[in-house]
Order: structure tokens, then sequence, then C-alpha cells
């Protein structure tokens, strides 16, 4: 199918690119797969129609935005992709997996598919803990039992087995900072995050409409989210006026800073973690949001714990691949992952653990160590579990 | 300090019954073509007051002005009404016509047909009409003006120069040489600027130790120019022809201007009379750190091009002792960048680039010479020559926008220490070259960031001081991009030099001697003229509330007088109208804008 340019590329505002190149250039995948951003929108500022199937490479894209953010004439390359593949879903030319994934969310609210009424399995021995959330849940949209706190718990989390451990620290952790969060429970619904990025703006408005009005419903002060890409969405695309929305290592640093979270000092019959740790930047906390220093600041908190860096780290932090839809797509190019190469560089520090922040990048990367062969030598954690440990015996001595 | 001196220009025709002429220009087709000027000349002709009223194709051309003095002749008309383009283009004009035939250039009225009217209306139908009102309108106001005197003020002789680079040191000994004071305000402890800190210069290579010396020594030895070192201006009052700037020491830490009596300064306060002030503050370089992908602050291999011509004074290109094989320049960093809030593009990187990768060529002949770039800009004299001779030394370009530098653990070099930024070893230069339409990864032991020019950071400080306004890209606006290029909107203060805007040393110094020719020539002639549209207090009614002093941009009012009653100082006065509107009393006539001059004109245009 040809796509008629000009109105596209009106609409993106593409005739501000001067064919520079630092989108491709720092594109993450232009390096081991054919997709050049420049190139593009190249042939979108000359050619008058554009073959989209052609172009199977626009499903390599990890949404990472570092062609955004990067561009310095404010073009945002990205978007245009986000449309090319929009014109893809609309005529249902998609990969078969990504299909499957959008229909889980339209049915069940969930990526994978699962029965919507098992979205609080994640939260399993500490039902005590939901007692609260359970209520919000029932009530909210009446917004009958006001709560300051929601806590949106997110997908991978609720249903994903490696990352449900992450939820359940987080909710352990808030308690004991004396915090009350409620929760959606089984009527929370994907975020919608990657659904924009894989083009399905359709399916992506409903959900903005659906859980805006039960987010709303709440009228909780503050929102916080386990994952960066939840995080990302409802601060810039839900138009969440007076709800402050965090991501959970803003509102710990935040904790931390103010006293209100301490970690007991290690002592004989507790002497700490002694770790050393390297911290990887996911692209939608740092990059897009530029929250660079919460977590720093967390990890060195964490008494015993040090804290050692990549070379490219913050700004330069690279993309693990799992966003933009890509943890349902496999892209064109299977073999060269950028998580094997970045498990390269988090041991090359001589780090033993790598701590993340986000469930997509502690499952591709977890998955890269494993594949690489360092899983001796090397652990993949979210920050949200050394700060479990770290605190464990507080509670159970 | 001031003196006026008053001309009556032109005959009084305050009684006289108004005989006017209207000219109808086509200004080509740019009016013609949309609207029907014969008829609305027609029309004007039947309007009271009007004893004349033509057409023509150009009325500013030489026989459009001899027609108007013909009829002012002829008819002895005695108010001229020109509907053509925007007084801003020719009111100067058709006044200086009028002044010629004796009649007073105030008694002419303009009705912008142009701007107003066909540029911006398709439909010839109502734009006719609207031009028709526009000129009624116009003939309206010029049956009520009035003529008025115009006015000259006496100047001091002497000049203010702030900053002590080329573009001061330029000025002052243009100043200098005609016999006028120059005084030379330099914050720093030593004049030159930042090219005190360059090694050879474009084009000619020549080096900085041959052409600055001599500079600083003929402006330090000229008995006219006064040099203050280590010092700034902390107050400045006054108005063209007649300024008092307050010199302020400036002590070692920086302080602040405004001038802290108690800072460390070998310069003395001094209070200066001058007719004129020449801002010459320079520019700073792009803080790389605003730009955190290229890893400035991580790799001490990666520098900025400042400190490569530090380097090439020195002599001195190793890296942790050995001499690099590879050297990458970075170019357009810092600017031509929307992110970093610099749209600009710096007009001297890709030149001194050039310069620096020849240099290099020539220093490292075994060395790979590579330069990122995304165009080259080698527009001045001799600039693609130079360019030409880069690369014809072997300096290879290649097209891409360097995306990010990073270092690779497993390069040789690298220690495996836990903080690998910290030590040495080549770095990556990831980026696409785009003329291959190939990502890249390219090796280098030095990499130089082209950083480009920026405005001051302490540019407001001046802004403020000198009320100047400044352009999108905070840089001082300059009066009009090409017909005042070194004038300010404040009147008597210049600009020279890359405070203004990005510019090489040749164009600093054209600029400068361009900025020094302005301002010398009120002081040369002795008076300034002073325009005569201002506003005057009828101090009967003015009940001394002030009002007007809190209002005027230009601090032109002062309740200072025996009776408390408002002064405006017709000098300061722009004629913007605030105080006019403003005051409760009704006690200020805004000359040649006067109440029943724009109501007459309101009603011709509602009829
Ligand atoms: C890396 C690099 C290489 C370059 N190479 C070349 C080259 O080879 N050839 C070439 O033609 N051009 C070159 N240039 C450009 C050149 O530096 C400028 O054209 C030149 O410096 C402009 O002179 P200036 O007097 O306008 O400003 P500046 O040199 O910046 O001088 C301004 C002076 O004003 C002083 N000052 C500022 N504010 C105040 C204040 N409030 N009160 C008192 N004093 C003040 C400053 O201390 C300074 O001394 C290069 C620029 C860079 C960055
Ligand atoms: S970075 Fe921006 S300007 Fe440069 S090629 Fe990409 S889209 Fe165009
Ligand atoms: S968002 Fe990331 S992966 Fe996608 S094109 Fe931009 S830089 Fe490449
Ligand atoms: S002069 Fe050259 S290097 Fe400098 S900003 Fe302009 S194009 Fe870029
Ligand atoms: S505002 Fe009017 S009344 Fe008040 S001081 Fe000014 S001139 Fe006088
Ligand atoms: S007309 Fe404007 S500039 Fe003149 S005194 Fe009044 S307010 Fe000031």
């Amino acid at each position: 199918m040809a796509l008629k340019t000009q109105k596209l590329t009106e609409q993106l505002e593409l005739f501000g690119c001067i064919q520079c190149g630092k989108c491709t250039g720092g594109c993450p995948v232009a390096r081991k797969t054919t997709l050049n951003m420049r190139t593009l929108i190249y042939h979108m500022l000359v050619d008058a129609d554009m073959d989209v199937d052609a172009h199977q490479e626009l499903w390599d894209c990890t949404a990472c935005f570092t062609c955004v953010e990067r561009c310095p004439k404010d073009v945002e390359p990205a978007e245009l992709i986000i449309s090319l593949r929009g014109e893809l879903v609309e005529s249902g030319r998609v990969p078969e997996t990504l299909g499957t994934a959008l229909m889980g969310i339209f049915r069940q609210g969930n990526p994978s598919g699962m029965a919507r009424q098992d979205r609080e399995l994640w939260a399993e021995g500490m039902e005590e803990s939901l007692e609260r959330a359970k209520g919000l849940a029932s009530h909210a949209g009446s917004a009958q039992e006001e709560c300051e706190l929601l806590y949106f718990v997110g997908c991978i989390p609720s249903y994903d087995q490696r990352i449900q451990p992450v939820a359940r620290a987080l909710l352990r952790t808030f308690e004991r900072a004396g915090l009350d969060p409620g929760t959606l429970g089984t009527r929370e619904s994907c975020c919608g995050n990657e659904v924009r990025r894989m083009g399905e703006a359709g399916l992506f408005g409903m959900l903005v409409e659906e859980n805006g009005e039960l987010l709303r419903g709440v009228g909780a002060r503050q929102l916080v989210t386990t994952s960066p890409h939840c995080f990302n969405t409802f601060r810039k695309e839900y138009g969440l006026d007076g709800m402050e929305v965090l991501h959970y290592t803003q509102l710990l640093a935040r904790l931390i800073e103010q006293g209100e979270l301490t970690f007991p000092e290690p002592s004989e019959a507790r002497p700490g973690e002694h770790r050393t740790v390297t911290y990887h930047d996911p692209c939608f906390l740092g990059k897009q949001n530029q929250i660079y220093d919460e977590p720093r600041a967390i990890l060195e908190a964490i008494p015993g714990l040090k804290l050692v860096e990549m070379d490219r780290r913050r700004e330069r932090s690279l993309c693990c691949e799992g966003g933009g839809g890509r943890m349902w797509v496999e892209g064109t190019n299977l073999q060269e992952r950028l998580a094997f190469q970045r498990v390269q560089e988090a041991a090359e520090t001589g780090a033993d653990t790598l701590a993340v922040a986000c469930p997509f990048c502690l499952l591709t990367l977890e998955d890269a160590v494993k594949v690489q062969g360092l899983d001796e030598e090397l652990c993949v954690m979210d920050i949200m579990e050394l700060v479990d440990i770290a605190l464990e015996e507080d509670l159970d001595p | 300090m001031q003196r006026l001196s008053l001309t009556l220009m032109g005959d009084t025709m305050m009684e006289q019954k108004p005989r006017i002429g209207v000219y109808v220009c086509h200004c080509g087709v740019n009016i013609a073509a949309v609207v029907d000027v014969e008829r609305v000349a027609r029309a004007a002709a039947e309007l009271p007051g009007v004893v004349v009223a033509r057409d023509n194709t150009y009325m500013c051309s030489d026989p459009g002005q001899a027609l108007i003095k013909q009829d002012i002749r002829e008819h002895g008309l005695n108010r001229v009404v020109v509907a053509s383009c925007s007084p801003r283009m020719h009111e100067r004009t058709f006044r200086a016509v009028a002044q010629q035939e004796g009649v007073n250039p105030y008694q002419v009225e303009m009705a912008n047909i142009r701007e107003q009217c066909s540029w911006v209306h398709r439909d010839k139908g109502r734009a006719t009409e609207k031009a028709g009102l526009l000129i009624s309108s116009a003939v309206a106001k010029a049956t009520r003006l009035e003529p008025l005197e115009q006015r000259e003020v006496d100047v001091t002789p002497g000049v203010v120069i702030i900053g002590g680079g080329v573009a001061g040191m330029t000025v002052a000994l243009d100043v200098a040489n005609t016999g006028l004071p120059a005084y030379l305000v330099e914050r720093q402890k030593s004049l030159g600027g930042r090219v005190a800190e360059l090694n050879r210069t474009f084009p000619s290579l020549q080096p900085v130790s041959e052409l600055l010396p001599p500079l600083i020594a003929r402006v330090q030895d000229h008995p006219n120019v006064t040099v203050f070192l280590r010092s700034c201006v902390s107050q400045v009052e006054g108005y063209i022809g007649n300024f008092e700037v307050e010199i302020s020491g400036y002590g070692e830490t920086g302080t602040p201007v405004g001038g802290d009596p108690g800072s460390k300064s070998d310069a003395p306060r001094a209070g200066l009379s001058v007719g004129a002030i020449i801002v010459a503050t320079g520019y700073d370089v792009f803080d790389p750190d605003r730009t955190p992908e290229l890893g400035y602050r991580d790799y001490p291999n990666v520098i900025t091009s400042l400190e490569m011509e530090e380097r090439l004074i020195r002599g001195d290109l190793t890296v942790d002792g050995r001499s690099p094989e590879r050297v990458a320049f970075v170019k357009c960093v810092g600017s031509r960048d929307a992110r970093v809030g610099n749209s600009h593009c710096s007009r001297v990187c890709c030149m001194y680039t050039a310069k620096q990768s020849r240099l290099v060529r020539e220093m490292l002949p075994e060395a790979d010479v590579t330069v990122f770039y995304i165009d080259v800009r080698a527009f001045g004299k001799g600039g693609e020559e130079f360019y030409d001779e880069a690369r014809s030394q072997g300096v290879r370009y290649r097209r891409g926008n360097v995306s990010e530098i990073y270092r690779k653990r497993s390069a040789p070099g690298v220690d495996g220490g836990l903080a690998p930024h910290a030590g040495a070893g080549p770095v990556v230069l990831v980026a696409e070259d785009t003329l291959l339409g190939q990502p890249i990864e390219f090796e280098a032991d030095l990499v130089v960031l082209a950083v480009g020019m920026e405005p001051r950071k302490d540019a407001g400080v001046i802004q403020q001081l000198l009320k100047l306004p400044r352009s999108a890209d905070g840089f001082f606006l300059e009066a009009h991009p090409k017909l005042r290029p070194v004038d300010t909107a404040m009147d008597g203060i210049f600009l020279a030099g890359c405070c203004q805007g990005p510019k090489d040393i040749a164009d600093t110094v054209t600029q400068a001697k361009a900025a020094a020719s302005s301002a010398l020539i009120p002081l040369i002639r002795g008076s300034v003229p002073v325009e005569s549209a201002s506003a005057v207090v009828n101090e009967e009614l003015c009940a001394g509330c002030a009002m007007c002093v809190d209002v005027c941009p230009y601090d032109a009012p002062t309740i200072a007088n025996l009776w408390r009653t408002s002064r405006i100082n017709p000098v300061l006065c722009k004629g913007c109208g605030a105080c006019a509107v403003t005051c409760p009393s009704s006690a200020i006539r805004l000359q040649h804008f006067t109440a029943a001059q724009v109501l007459a004109q309101v009603d011709a245009l509602v009829q």
C-alpha cells in the first residue's frame, strides 16, 4: 500500500530536518538492522508516496526516543515510526505476536491475555496489605474512598512471575515507610504506553479514557508506578492534572532524603550486603524523563553497597530493546541483541549485580545474562528488590 | 548639560487654511495590482481641504518627488499626504521634500496602503474601499497638523567603550585618532579578549603574537585613550550626546557590576561625561556540559576548540604522553541546536576547525585527521580557498552529526578499574556517515569539539544598565538588521563585535569601525537633532501625581521644579504616548499625535 507522504510530513513537521544524521547515529538499532531514521525522513520529504509495507524494519524501533532527545531541530523522528506503524496497524498488517498482544490488552487489559480477575495474584501472601486496595478497587470511579497515594502496578509486575516480587517489595517498602497506598485492583488495565508506540492509536485512546476516568475517580494526590513506561505515559500523555505522577524511584529517594525510610546500619549480626552494583538507566526513566539521580541516590543509601558506573550511563545508556512493543516483536535481527552487549559492559565494571528500575530491562537483561553465560558473575535485580533485602531484617528480627 | 538651540524650519502656518496635496503611489504593481489607485485619487480630490490629488508609479522616485515639489510651488500647498508604503520606509524622504519647498516637515502625513492594505488583501473592491478610508483618515489628520520646531542638543565629546577585545580596541583607536577622548573599560587585567587565547588565525594563519600585541600597544600608548583595567561600568545616566558614566573596579573574584566598593581592584572609581557609548563585550563559548552525550566531562581526551588553541600555542598535542594517531573534530557543538537553546550558526567554527585541522596535519603528518560536519560554511573572503587547502593537505571530511561519544573498556590503554572514564584511551564517536547512509563507530585518540559562540552569561547586566533589547538568540539587537546594523534602539549607544552576534576577527573589526564612525557623527557635528514629536506638560493642569514618571519607559518625565509639576525632557522622550494617556489631569499633550488629530483620524475611518 502506498502512503501519500505530504500530509503526514506536514503534520509531523518533518520539513525542519536538516539531514544531519544525529538520529540515525544515536539509534541503538540502526547499527544492527536497516532502520535508518534519517533516510526514512528523507523519503518522506522527497517522495510523493511511500510503500510502508516494504519497511519491515519499522518494527525494530524500541521507542527509546534517543533520536527525539538528540535531534537539534526539534524534529521527533520516532513519532514518524509510530505514525507509519499506525498505517500498518490500521490495515491489519502487523506481526502476529504483536496482534496477539494487542488483542490481549483489548480483551483482558494486559498484553499476555491473562484473565483480568487474576490481576491481583502478584500480591499473594500479602492479602492483608491489599485489603485497602480491594476496597478501592470496588469503589474506584465513584470516589467513595479517598486515598492519598495510588499505586499503579502495571501488567508485567502483575502477571510475570519474575517481576511480581518487585511489586511485592514495593508494597512492603511503602508500608515500612508508613505510607498507605491503594491500587485499582482487578480494574487496573494496561497503561497503553507500548500500545501507542506500536501504532495502535485507537486502542490507546480507549485506554487513556478508561484508565483516566478510574484514576481521577480515586482522587489520589500522588500516582506511583513500578514501571517507567507507565510513568512516562501517565506523566506526558494522560493529562492527569492535579495528580503528581511519580516513578517509584522518585518517591523512594524522597523518603530516604526526608528520613522517612532508613536502612539498618550493618552490624556483626547483620553484616550487610557488600554488593558491588552497577546501574542501567532505563530509556523511559532516563533519556525520556531525565531521572538519573534518584535511582543512584537510593543505591548509595543502602549500607554496604558499592555503586560503580558503566561507561555508557545516564544520557548515553544503551537501550535494552525491551520498549516500544519490542517485548512482543522480535525485530529483523535476532542474533545481535543490545542486551548482550549491555550485560558485557556491566560485567566489565567488576560489579556482581546489575541494578535496573524497569520491568522490561529486568527481563531482557536477565535473559541476556543467561544467554551470555554470565550468570555466575552477574545477577540482575530491580532497585526495589535491593531495597527490600536491605530493609528485611528490620521487619523480621 | 543640555542646551537646546531652536531652529524653526518652514514657515508657521498655524492660522493658515489647509491646502492639501494627496499623492497615491502605485509602488509598481505592489499597490496598483490590488487597489484601484486612480479611483482613490479621484475620490481624494473631493475631500475637504484637498487642492490636488494625483497617482504616480513610484512616489519615492525622483520624478515622484519632483511632482510634489512642483505642486507645492504651483498650488501653494501647505500640507502633503502620501498614500504609499509604511512611514518607516519613506516618511523621512517625503518630510525632506516638503522641507525643501518651505513646508514644515511635520505637515506631511502618510497613509499606509501597502503593508496595511494591498499586501494583505486580495479582494480588489474592498481593498480599494479600505485604501480610500485610510487616505481620508490621513487627510483628516493633515488638516489639523501643526508645524513643529526642529530642535538640536549640544554634545559632550568622548566615547566610553565597554569591553577591551579586538572590537573595543579598534573602536578606541578610531575614536582617539579623531582627537576625541576614548575611555576603554575592560574587566580583565589585560586587553585582548578571546583572541588572546588563540594561536594562529584563519584565513592567513597569522600568529596572534604578531597581530594582538602591536594592537594592544597602540591602544595603550595612544594619548587620547584611557584604559580602565579590571573595571566595569556601574551606572549610566543621560541620553545621546550627554551620558554620565560611572566606572567601578571589578574585583578579581568577579565583583558584580554595580561595584562593591570594598572589592580588590587597582582601578579607581571614575565618573565620565561622554557623548556616546559603545558596547563591545564579546561572547562566551558554549559549555559542552550541556551536550552530555558527547562525554566532554568524562574523557580528558575530549576537549573544546578553545582548549585546542591553548594546546596549539604550547605545541603539545599528546594524550597521556603519546602522540595521537587519530584526531577527530566534531562541528556545530552547541550551535544550530534548538535543544540547547542555540538555533544560530556560530559562523567561525567551520573556519577555525579547518585551521586547527590543518595545523594538526602539519604538526603530526602521520596522524589521521577527520572532521565530522553537517555543512561546511566557508563563506568569508578566502574562506573556500582555505577549506580547499585543508582538504588538499589530507584532512578528511565526513558528513554526519556525531550523536554520541563513549569509550570501550576493552580498548587498549583503558585500565580495568572501576571508574573507566577517569583513565585514558581512545574514545569512540558514534555517528551516521550520511553520505554512505551507514551508522559508523569511529575511534579517535583526541577529539576536538568545535564549540559555538553564545551571548555572555552576564549580558543581562549590560542589558539592564543600558536598556538594550536582545534578539531571540540572546545577542544584543541592532536597530535594523540591514540598514542600521551597529545602532541600537537607544540613541547614542552602539554595538561592536561578537556581543551583537558571532563573527570572525575580520568582521569584528569591520563592525567596530562602523560603530566608531556612527558614534562619531554627532560628536563631530557638535549637536544632535531631537525628535519634535514628543510629549509636553501643561504645567497649569499638572497635579504633580508623578504617574507619568512611573509609566515612562525612558525616564523622560521628572518632578523636580519648584511647583512640583512634571517636566518632560524632550531629548529622552520617544513620543510613545504612554504618559499622555495615563495622566489623570489630561495635562500631557503628545505633539504630532494630539487628541484632536487622532480623533479626527478615527472619525474619518468610522464615518
Ligand atoms: C576556538 C576559537 C577559535 C577562533 N579562531 C579564530 C580565527 O582563527 N580567526 C578569526 O578571525 N576569528 C577566530 N575566532 C573568533 C574570535 O575569537 C572573535 O572574532 C573575537 O574574539 C571577537 O572579538 P570581540 O572583541 O567582539 O569579543 P571578545 O574577544 O569576547 O572580547 C570581549 C571583551 O570584553 C570584555 N568584557 C565583557 N563584558 C564586559 C563588561 N561588562 N565590562 C567590561 N568588559 C567586559 C571581556 O573581558 C573581553 O575582554 C575564534 C573563536 C574561537 C572560539
Ligand atoms: S537528527 Fe533531526 S535534523 Fe538530524 S537527520 Fe535526524 S531528524 Fe533530521
Ligand atoms: S526511538 Fe530509539 S530505536 Fe526508535 S528510531 Fe529512535 S533512536 Fe532508534
Ligand atoms: S560555522 Fe560551521 S561548525 Fe559553526 S555552527 Fe556554523 S555550520 Fe556549524
Ligand atoms: S501624570 Fe499628569 S498630573 Fe501627574 S505628574 Fe504627570 S503630568 Fe502631572
Ligand atoms: S511620550 Fe512616552 S517617552 Fe515621551 S515622556 Fe511620555 S511616556 Fe515617556
